[in-house]
């Protein structure tokens, strides 16, 4: 019998005894007040017509898209991607084959650092949080037998990003794809790794610049690709609240706008390819009314501060990845209802594609077994719930119409503290964004070990013995070896003099100013290592020192 | 008259190339409202320089975070070098994502306690404040 949540028949409250409630406030998971009732008082300001409107017309709230998912579902995107490129590249068929609609690649971390398999510090590091990519030798073979003009492919890859996407279109061309076909996404948003995630390369500015010059190159070149996807996901989990990922996420995406808009690019061209990316949390409602609240502050935003007039400007368009911080080591199988409960949050706030996470991340990289079911719950989700049969279901719901006004009023308190201090740029430099997610992160767990936030499992019912056997993906330590290897044998049949040239040309790309894109596909076209690459541009543009925070 | 009683001191590490440091984070402003004396070293710092770190601070205890997969590489690395440089009884501890299997053979390598996610920050600090050798 449960005891502990009865109200204490005691206490001095004045309230009377038939409205006690179980406890003295009700939160969300991020420590925001909940009210016991929502009525048409507390949306008395929200206008039907020019606040919520119709799914695809202005501003949005309720989707992009005027069939909502009975044009087309959401992509099912499952980020993929460890040991070798051989390996992730059997996964990636199978993928496909049980009916997954597009991929999407994790690299290990030196990839994401921009170092070679055989740098020293690379040591124990490679093919653990991803594939190993070195060169485009490796990309050939992550993508050998899947054709690029008919699979969307994203790119998790940040600092580095501009190298790995010369090596995707050297990959592509030498298909025989169009360039003018193909369609995926990069990550690209270096932005968040000073705020979060936290791997960098280079200083903030000429990390900037490689992102503008990726946008300037795919308007041109590959018009259908999006550079980048601008993430609040990892601000999120790195334990900023909803709003604070919501907030900063945006605010972010107008920094790399007016980055573009003063490199001469027209909004009305390279911010229809911008795409955004958001966590699934716990908190279900929180959660929907931040994608309807960014749908909607995004599409005031650029009409407002940029004066963009075209539809596809202003449409926010996301991916959703369900919070691999919220996945728990005990009781593992739970894990997989928090991930159902998380997906749904994102499908009902109208996400374009969707990432659900296994239940045995918070051990290791998932198994094949973990991952066919955590793609299964997608499935369930699309076709059996019939969440999928109508527009934004929760839309006029007073709660969820309160939340999301809340969600874009908290949204712009935050914008006007940025625009402050300068902008998102001058804003990291002081440590902003970076100390109001550590101190949300703190303040969380504080609530946590004081039992005001429950995590089931682990601060309540938990097991003494727990039968939580379940069998974890291992990297082999043998992974680096094999990479070297092949390494090795891309410098042994490489020609050094071009290779040399080419490097020259991308340090020189990077001392002039001009365009880094074009002197990179050559660089990766010559079997430039990725090392290499991102050598080259720190010999010009050095690195990122993060301030004391 | 008595000595004022001294602080623990631990070093909270982060080795490897991962920048996930929220838990660090968590964890050093834990151990510091628990009363310790807490140095962060920041990011991606080598097993040489956080052992160097270790003795240049006179830590008590050495805290390593790690989330990427690569604490068997880089934990008995850690530990030898702090015992190479006579650093005997300095207690070393380790929080991350760590399967199961691999715990037994850190403890054998030297490692004190292994912390899996979901450990409260008040379970960290009694463990160190139990375990640390007490001063002279």
């Amino acid at each position: 019998m449960a005891t502990t949540d009865i109200p204490n028949a005691q206490s001095g409250s004045a309230t009377p005894s038939k409205t006690k409630e179980r406890k003295s406030s009700f939160r969300t998971v991020s420590l925001d007040e909940i009210n016991r009732l929502y009525t048409p008082e507390d949306i008395r300001d929200v206008d039907l017509a020019t606040d919520i409107g119709q799914p695809g017309e202005f501003p949005y709230t309720r989707g992009i898209h005027a069939t909502g998912y009975r044009g087309k579902l959401w992509t099912m995107r499952q980020f993929a991607g460890f040991s070798t490129p051989e390996e992730t590249n059997q996964r990636f068929k199978y993928l496909l084959k049980e009916g997954q609609t597009g991929l999407s690649v994790a690299y290990d971390l030196p990839t994401l650092m921009g170092y070679d398999a055989d740098s020293p510090l690379s040591e124990g590091e490679v093919g653990k949080c991803g594939v190993a990519v070195s060169s485009l030798a490796d990309m050939e073979t992550l993508f050998d037998g899947i054709d690029l003009e008919q699979v969307t492919v994203s790119q998790t890859i940040n600092a580095p990003a501009s190298v790995l996407l010369a090596m995707y279109l050297v990959v592509a061309e030498k298909q025989g794809a169009d360039w003018q076909k193909i369609s995926g996404t990069l990550q690209n948003d270096i932005l968040k790794e000073y705020i979060a995630q936290k791997e960098w390369i280079y200083p903030i500015r000429p990390a900037m610049k490689l992102v503008i010059d990726t946008f300037e190159f795919c308007a041109a070149h590959v018009p259908k690709y999006n550079p980048i996807s601008v993430s609040g996901y990892h601000i999120r989990e790195a334990g900023a609240t909803a709003l604070q990922e919501l907030a900063f996420t945006l605010r972010d995406g107008i920094e790399y706008v007016e980055w573009g808009v003063r490199a001469g690019l027209d909004i009305e061209k390279f911010v229809p390819r911008i795409s955004f990316f958001f966590n699934a949390h716990n908190d279900f409602f929180e959660e929907v009314a931040k994608y309807r609240a960014a749908r909607r502050l995004w599409a005031r935003t650029m009409r407002d501060r940029f004066g963009a007039l075209n539809e596809r400007t202003l449409q926010l368009r996301f991916h959703t990845q369900t919070a691999g911080v919220s996945l728990t080591v005990q009781q593992p199988l739970n894990n997989v209802v928090r991930v159902a409960i998380q997906a749904l949050a994102g499908v009902l706030g109208g996400t374009q594609s969707l990432h659900t996470d296994s239940y045995d991340e918070a051990l290791a990289l998932p198994t094949d077994r973990a991952a066919l079911l955590a793609l299964r719950t997608q499935q369930i989700i699309a076709e059996e719930s019939g969440v999928a049969n109508t527009i934004d279901p929760l839309g006029g719901s007073y709660f969820v119409e309160a939340l999301t006004e809340k969600m874009e009023d908290g949204a712009r308190d935050y914008f006007d503290r940025i625009d402050a201090m300068g902008g998102m740029v001058e804003a990291i430099e002081r440590g902003f964004p970076q100390r109001e997610i550590q101190d949300s992160a703190y303040q969380y767990q504080k609530a946590l070990e004081a039992g005001d936030q429950t995590i089931v499992g682990v601060n309540k019912y938990q097991m003494e013995e727990e039968s939580t056997e379940i069998p974890i993906l291992v990297i082999d330590e043998s992974v680096r070896q094999h990479q070297i290897d092949r390494l090795e044998q891309t410098r042994a049949r490489r020609d050094d003099g071009a290779v040399a040239k080419a490097l020259d040309s991308v340090r020189k790309a990077a001392q002039t100013g001009e365009n880094t894109m074009p002197a990179t596909i050559e660089a990766v076209r010559e079997y430039a290592t990725l090392g290499e690459i991102c050598s080259a541009l720190r010999d010009v543009y050095g690195i990122y020192e993060e301030p004391a925070i | 008259m008595a000595q004022p009683e001294r602080k623990i001191r631990v070093l909270v590490a982060k080795p490897g190339l991962d920048g996930h440091d929220r838990g660090a984070k968590v964890i050093a402003r834990a151990l510091r409202d628990a009363g310790m004396e807490v140095i962060y070293t920041g990011l991606r710092q080598t097993p040489e320089m956080i052992a160097a770190a270790a003795l240049q601070e006179d830590v008590d205890a050495v805290g390593v975070s790690i989330l990427s997969g690569a604490h068997n590489t880089l934990c008995p690395r850690i530990v030898s070098l702090l015992r190479d440089q006579g650093m005997n009884d300095t207690l070393v501890i380790l929080g991350g994502i760590v399967p199961q299997e691999d715990i037994p053979k850190l403890k054998d390598q030297g490692v004190a306690e292994i912390f899996l996610p979901g450990t409260s920050t008040q379970d960290i600090a009694k463990f160190i404040r139990e375990n640390v050798k007490p001063r002279e």
